[in-house]
């Protein structure tokens, strides 16, 4: 058995707790490594100057005072969804219905404003929009919930497929409530009375919005951190064995976080027909139930932390629809400058908690 | 016989995980034709250092020689080359799959699986082991999944095997029988070590001992040439008695009655098979049995975790009142005013969780207390300073989490909290599995202090003699049945050891 022994070059050792200022200057080197590798793809790929490419995404988020308020409006959306499914991913539960549970308030909402309109008075419209929004995105989120609680069923598989029944569900109804007739589509809801139209500040479109994500934002952080039901939340999500043997009824805690990650969706479907949009459609949510699981990981499921990941990953997207219209590129190239954005910034977690150890002496032959 | 070359000279070997040292330069040889008894208290890098020798781990520092030839060991495949086997505390087996099966996977070349069962009866036959190639692993004992294990370094060529713990999982009888076999394969030329902190099995087994303490290389030296004490000692850094207390139970009356106690698992195999007794306050009631012969169904149906089939089981209070505990969850069980207390076996997976830190972890048990929406932050963190200064926790902060702890530690952080609620009921199962001596007998102090407070304890243990020296009475158990219940003074190790394998333990050897 003489066979040549060659030392390996390098090997990965677990890192011990980095402090904080360590863990962000890898971070922003991995931010700074993607802007310079988009700007090389960039040169390479389409011989534009990678400069004007950056300009191009910086503008196409805060260009003008409306894309300044467009940018907020789509972080606060975003945000809210991702404030929705983090107490459940905080438990472990991976609620992949956000899309479905903020379609299926959406849904609700637009009954209220159509069914109710000239029946009851605005505000009493206003209130059963509120109440069956979160209902109905606490219901969609239910009764994925109640089979995990009962029969241990994957919540993962349950929740995707909830999705595409609420997505059925509104096309249906888009038909059914089409207007004009034979578009297949709603339109404006209730454009001339504006009945149902949640009251806006003077002139700002999108400032409620904003606000009461703003709020809930803040709520959320201090109920997951601080309330009884947040510590046992993160029991559960930790260990469920724990959580039965100090007394938590594990069953009740799963039912009871995703009837309000569900309520938070609907409130989200909530915001966007009656708040902003005043209109149906099967991609009214688009696709922000999926993305707010990426910007709740990426944000390590801090609340606070998802304001600054909901921003990069919208401010992100926006840059690459502006530079697909600006330079006459495919919308896919921003996609691929977003993908190696996010790359190095996951990839960086790495080395956030491993090392790389050269081998001392390497090459030598055993 | 000093000439004679080296099977294994690791020289100068370091290894650090994070900013632990597991390993600070260490020298070890080891010789063929002779039993090593790797020694050390736990985190002491006795796992860490064989681990670098079977290619789990790569030393950040040194050099390993086999044979007095350097070699560089990057995975189980290249130590495997190298003729060495290790046989990990947690077996690595397939369930499903026979011993034969077992043995040969992951070999290459053609599969002849007749020709690999002749082998292993070959190999079984050289030795004294007694195992059937076609058993299927879910029907073995642990003994008989260890021997698969042994059998399956051997098959594989090996001839310096190293051995984590063999006998944590085994009877005394079983034990015995493992070592006669070790000691033929010794006569063999084999080269065995050995990684125990059980003093009398370094004795009676091996030739050589070498000694770990804080990662660092203390000294080997001839068995004979050394005692008990002097290892300890060595182990420990300081001189140690060696005695557990027993003080007289003080006061006894009856406190958990377990009637009839039927369980079944989800499969519906009895684990507990009509199983009654007392457990008395200021008493130490000691459980024994092979590991899965119920001692953790009957913890966890006392403490509401486990549904029972049919019996009863009963507190008794102070004041002579009796409440059924059968059909409650734990937070019932509180309800009712019976301050109940369990350290579970599985300290990270049940009694605690590992990612959060002391603080959050005393609060387990306290958090629902008071009308507030939020959590008391302020009294579990206080109470986790206590116990850091009570109990000698080492530890940064109150602020770390506590898989970041050792053992002991974590076992510490487990003990004190769940100690603190004054109990009246204490449940401990293998409370001092995997701890170093001093921790240990901290822990003995703790639960004798409890004993002394007129709690009724039930202790759930593998090691006998500690059984035997801690304990007022021995519950035997074996098979889902109570074998006997015997007085801890002056019960025999031998006599418990068969009541373990047997029912009522009158053997006829």
């Amino acid at each position: 058995m003489n066979k040549k022994t060659k030392t390996p070059l390098f090997h990965v050792a677990k890192r011990a707790a980095l402090p904080w200022y360590k863990t962000w200057a890898i971070r922003g080197a991995a931010l700074l490594l993607a802007l310079v590798l988009c700007g090389a793809v960039t040169s390479l790929v389409t011989g534009e100057n990678p400069f004007a490419v950056y300009g191009a995404i910086w503008k196409g988020s805060f260009g003008t005072t409306r894309k300044i308020w467009v940018l907020l409006q789509n972080i606060a959306m975003l945000l809210c969804v991702s404030l929705a499914v983090t107490p459940a991913f905080r438990m472990r539960c991976w609620n992949l219905g956000a899309e479905g549970q903020a379609l299926i308030g959406a849904l609700a909402c637009a009954a209220c404003m159509i069914t109710l309109a000239g029946r009851l008075p605005n505000w009493a419209i206003i209130l059963c929009m509120v109440v069956s929004s979160l209902l109905a995105g606490a219901v969609w989120a239910g009764i994925p919930a109640f089979f995990k609680a009962r029969y241990n069923t994957n919540e993962t598989l349950f929740t995707l497929m909830m999705n595409y029944v609420a997505a059925q569900l509104v096309a249906y109804f888009c038909v059914v409530w089409e207007s004009p007739k034979g578009s297949g589509t709603i339109g404006i809801i209730n454009q001339k009375t504006e009945i149902g139209w949640i009251p806006q500040f003077p002139s700002q479109k999108y400032l409620l919005n904003i606000l009461v994500v703003a709020v809930l934002c803040v709520l959320i952080y201090i109920y997951l951190n601080y309330s009884k039901q947040g510590y046992e939340i993160a029991v559960v999500g930790e260990s469920e064995r724990t959580a039965r043997y100090v007394g938590i009824k594990v069953e009740r805690v799963i039912l009871r976080t995703m009837l309000l990650s569900g309520a938070i969706c609907g409130l989200a479907g909530l915001l966007l027909v009656g708040s902003t949009n005043h209109t149906l459609t099967a991609s009214i949510v688009d696709g922000r139930g999926f993305t707010a699981v990426m910007v709740s990981w990426l944000a390590k499921f801090n609340p606070i932390g998802m304001i600054f990941t909901s921003f990069l990953l919208v401010f992100l997207g926006r840059g690459a629809g502006e530079i697909a219209t600006k330079f006459g590129l495919n919308r896919s190239f921003g996609d691929i400058l977003t993908g190696i954005i996010l790359f190095c910034i996951i990839g960086s977690e790495f080395f956030i908690n491993y090392e790389i150890k050269l081998t001392r002496g390497a090459g030598k032959e055993g | 016989m000093d000439n004679k070359v080296a099977a294994v000279t690791m020289r100068n070997i370091t290894k650090r995980f994070g900013t632990v040292l597991a390993n600070d330069r260490v020298w070890l040889n080891i010789y063929r034709g002779e039993i090593l008894a790797l020694l050390g208290e736990n985190g002491s890098g006795k796992t860490t250092l064989m681990n670098m020798l079977s290619g789990i781990y790569f030393p950040d520092e040194g050099e390993i020689a086999i044979d007095g030839k350097p070699v560089v060991i990057r995975s189980p495949r290249d130590a495997f080359d190298l003729g060495i086997g290790m046989i990990h505390q947690h077996f690595k087996l397939v369930d499903v799959l026979s011993a034969t099966e077992n043995i040969v996977l992951g070999l290459e070349g053609r599969l002849d699986l007749k020709t690999a069962a002749r082998k292993i009866r070959e190999i079984c036959d050289a030795y004294g082991f007694e195992v059937d190639p076609n058993q299927k692993i879910y029907d073995m004992s642990v003994s008989q999944k260890q021997t698969v294990e042994i059998v399956k370094v051997l098959y594989r060529g090996a001839d310096i095997l190293i051995l984590d713990e063999p006998t944590a999982v085994l009877t005394p009888q079983e034990t015995d029988k493992l070592f006669a076999v070790l000691r033929n394969m010794r006569d063999d030329g084999k080269a065995i070590v050995i990684i125990t902190h059980k003093m009398h099995e370094v004795e009676t087994l091996s030739d050589r001992v070498a000694i770990l303490r804080n990662g660092q290389f203390i000294g080997d030296m001839p068995t004979k040439n050394t005692n008990a004490q002097e290892m300890t000692n060595m182990m420990v850094g300081h001189p140690v008695v060696l005695n557990i207390n027993r003080p007289e139970p003080v006061n006894p009356r009856p406190r958990i009655e377990v009637k009839n106690l039927t369980v079944r698992d989800i499969e519906g195999a009895v684990k507990l098979d009509n199983v009654s007794f007392t457990a008395m306050s200021g008493e130490i009631l000691g459980i024994a049995g092979i590991s899965g012969s119920g001692q953790k169904e009957l913890l966890e149906a006392i403490a509401g975790l486990q549904p029972v089939e049919s019996g009863s089981i009963e507190y008794i209070g102070d004041d002579g009142r009796r409440e059924q505990l059968i059909g409650k969850d734990p937070l019932a069980i509180k309800e009712l005013g019976v301050a109940l207390s369990f350290v579970p076996e599985d300290r990270l997976g049940m009694g605690l969780v590992g990612n959060m830190d002391i603080g959050n972890n005393m609060m387990l048990r306290s958090y629902r207390s008071g009308r507030s929406f939020f959590t008391n932050r302020r009294d579990p963190y206080k109470l986790a300073h206590q116990m850091v200064d009570f109990l000698e926790i080492s530890t940064p902060s109150v602020e770390t989490p506590v898989r970041r702890l050792s053992g002991g530690n974590v076992q510490k952080v487990l003990v004190g909290r769940e100690i603190a609620n004054a109990p009246s009921v204490l449940l401990t199962a293998y409370a001092v599995r995997g701890l170093d001596i001093n921790s240990s007998y901290l822990i003995y102090d703790t639960i004798n202090s409890q004993k002394m407070r007129g709690v009724a304890v039930l202790y759930v243990g593998e090691d006998l003699d500690v059984l035997l020296e801690l304990c007022d009475r021995i519950l035997v158990l074996c098979g889902g049945k109570v074998s006997g219940i015997v007085p801890g003074p002056g019960a025999k190790k031998r006599d418990v050891g068969m009541m373990m394998t047997k029912l009522g333990g009158n053997a006829d050897e």
